[in-house]
């Protein structure tokens, strides 16, 4: 049971804007370290469900660079801002170089921004599975505003729409064809389109494709996306680009979309905690039950299928409740 | 689903790659980035012209179990001690720092005795400096 109550003393450092403590508990999330599990407890109902903007698209698009664009802008109108940037780790070593913090140029002694890069350690769909938890201590750390950075996308990462409350999907001029924008995933969960790089040649053949795109399609939740072009060298389009996900944000509450939103997102992720934990346990137990390790015995000699034996386990793990 | 899957249990190193003063030469930390990607580790590069001031936040925001300072200016006199001493100011002073780059050996010296734990100059091998980075994150746990 969550109530709010006495703070756990990491929790109380983090509300009270102890960056250091922050950090160290999004490690803790990062290693699946139980450490993390009463902070994250403590701090749930402290959460006041604050925009989550996610940046998605390809690699070399400028994600980077719009974002420190976008923290400068936000703290020019003093809101505060944190970034959750993710890059991919070595499927081959399992370490990672995060470079996302290179385009990062604040100084040194604004508190009212904080900036994690993240490896993805494997996750699938452009994102760590510490993210979204991450975004909820930073939510509950009193921030007004959380960006989070993609890996570069490919065309089916999608995570960000489990995390996000705004998804921008970042292009540039001459990325593909508008069959490209037709096409299934990415294109699918944005909600504002940005072509960066506008002031390149075939900017605007790239901005016609997606305004085709978005006139063609329906789209669910009664937000049809907004098209914007920006530049971050010299910065232009920066004030449409927010304005674009604030007008989001409003059709969220305005629609009931937010809480809807909201309730298939935790529902996803209680799912996938459930799977997660059951499945871990029975990968174990298939190792070290000597009745589960006879079953996975008779699969492999071929007098089981893999199907069936499936039954078997779920129909057990029933009759053991 | 990968997004909801809970992190399983695992600690890989955190390192930051910084190159405080005004030289533009990454190439170097660029090569000890890459390897200690490929030994595992999870390496934060700041890039270019960072001051001991952005070095410090950065280490403490990405909670960070070690720094690499790179240097090529000359400078590493003057900023080398102000990054040790801001940690310490932070209480953070339990975080390894060591350093690369063109280092006269009297300056290593007097830089190792104010802090730094190892200083790698030209022609070091790849597999010491990994070897090094390891043993003094894993000597902070």
């Amino acid at each position: 049971m969550t109530r709010p109550g006495p703070l756990p003393s990491a929790a109380r450092a983090i509300v009270k804007g102890d960056r250091r403590a922050l950090a160290r508990a999004i490690t803790a999330i990062e290693n699946g370290d139980p450490a993390a599990d009463p902070v994250l407890r403590a701090l749930y109902p402290r959460t006041r469900g604050v925009p989550v903007v996610g940046i998605a698209g390809p690699l070399g698009v400028g994600k980077s660079s719009l974002i420190n664009a976008l923290v400068a802008k936000l703290r020019t109108e003093r809101r505060t801002v944190a970034v959750v940037a993710v890059d991919p780790s070595s499927p081959f070593s399992g370490g990672s170089v995060l470079g996302d913090r290179i385009r990062f140029e604040r100084s040194a002694d604004d508190t009212g921004v904080f900036f994690r890069s993240m490896a993805s350690r494997g996750a699938a769909g452009g994102l760590a599975a510490a993210t979204l938890e991450a975004t909820r201590l930073l939510d509950a750390a009193g921030f007004d505003v959380v960006l989070v950075e993609t890996v570069g996308s490919g065309q089916v990462d999608v995570a960000i729409r489990e995390v996000a409350t705004t998804r921008v999907v970042v292009v540039v001029p001459h990325l593909g064809d508008e069959v490209q924008t037709l096409k299934a995933g990415l294109f699918e969960i944005a909600d504002v389109f940005c072509v960066n790089k506008v002031d390149l040649p075939g900017a605007d053949l790239a901005r016609r494709d997606l305004d085709d795109l978005v006139a063609l399609g329906s789209w669910p939740g009664g937000w049809t996306p907004v098209v914007v072009g920006t530049s971050t060298a010299p910065p232009s389009g920066l004030d449409d680009l927010w304005a674009a996900v604030e007008a989001h944000e409003r059709h969220l509450d305005a629609s009931g979309g937010r809480a809807a939103d909201e309730r298939r997102r935790l529902s996803g992720e209680i799912v996938g905690l459930v799977r997660d934990r059951v499945g871990r346990d029975l990968i174990d137990r298939l190792e070290r039950d000597p009745e589960l390790r006879r079953l996975l015995d008779r699969v492999v000699a071929r007098s089981l299928d893999p199907r069936a034996a499936a039954d078997r386990l779920l129909a057990g793990s029933r009759r053991s409740r | 689903m990968g997004i909801t899957t809970r992190p399983r249990r695992t600690t890989p190193i955190r390192v930051l790659i910084a190159k405080p003063g005004l030289d533009g030469h990454d190439r170097g930390a660029k090569v000890v980035a890459r390897a200690l990607r490929d030994a595992g580790m999870e390496v934060i590069y700041t890039g270019l012209r960072q001051s001991p001031e952005e070095i410090v936040r950065a280490a403490l925001e990405e909670d960070v179990d070690l720094i690499g300072l790179s240097i090529l200016s000359g400078a590493h006199m003057a900023l080398f001690p102000r990054v040790l001493a801001l940690l310490k100011r932070q209480r953070a002073a339990s975080v390894p720092v060591f350093a690369g780059g063109i280092i006269p050996d009297e300056d290593a010296k007097r830089l190792k005795r104010a802090g730094i734990r190892a200083i790698f100059g030209p022609g070091t091998s790849l597999g010491e400096i990994v070897s090094t980075a390891e043993k003094l994150a894993r000597s902070r746990a």
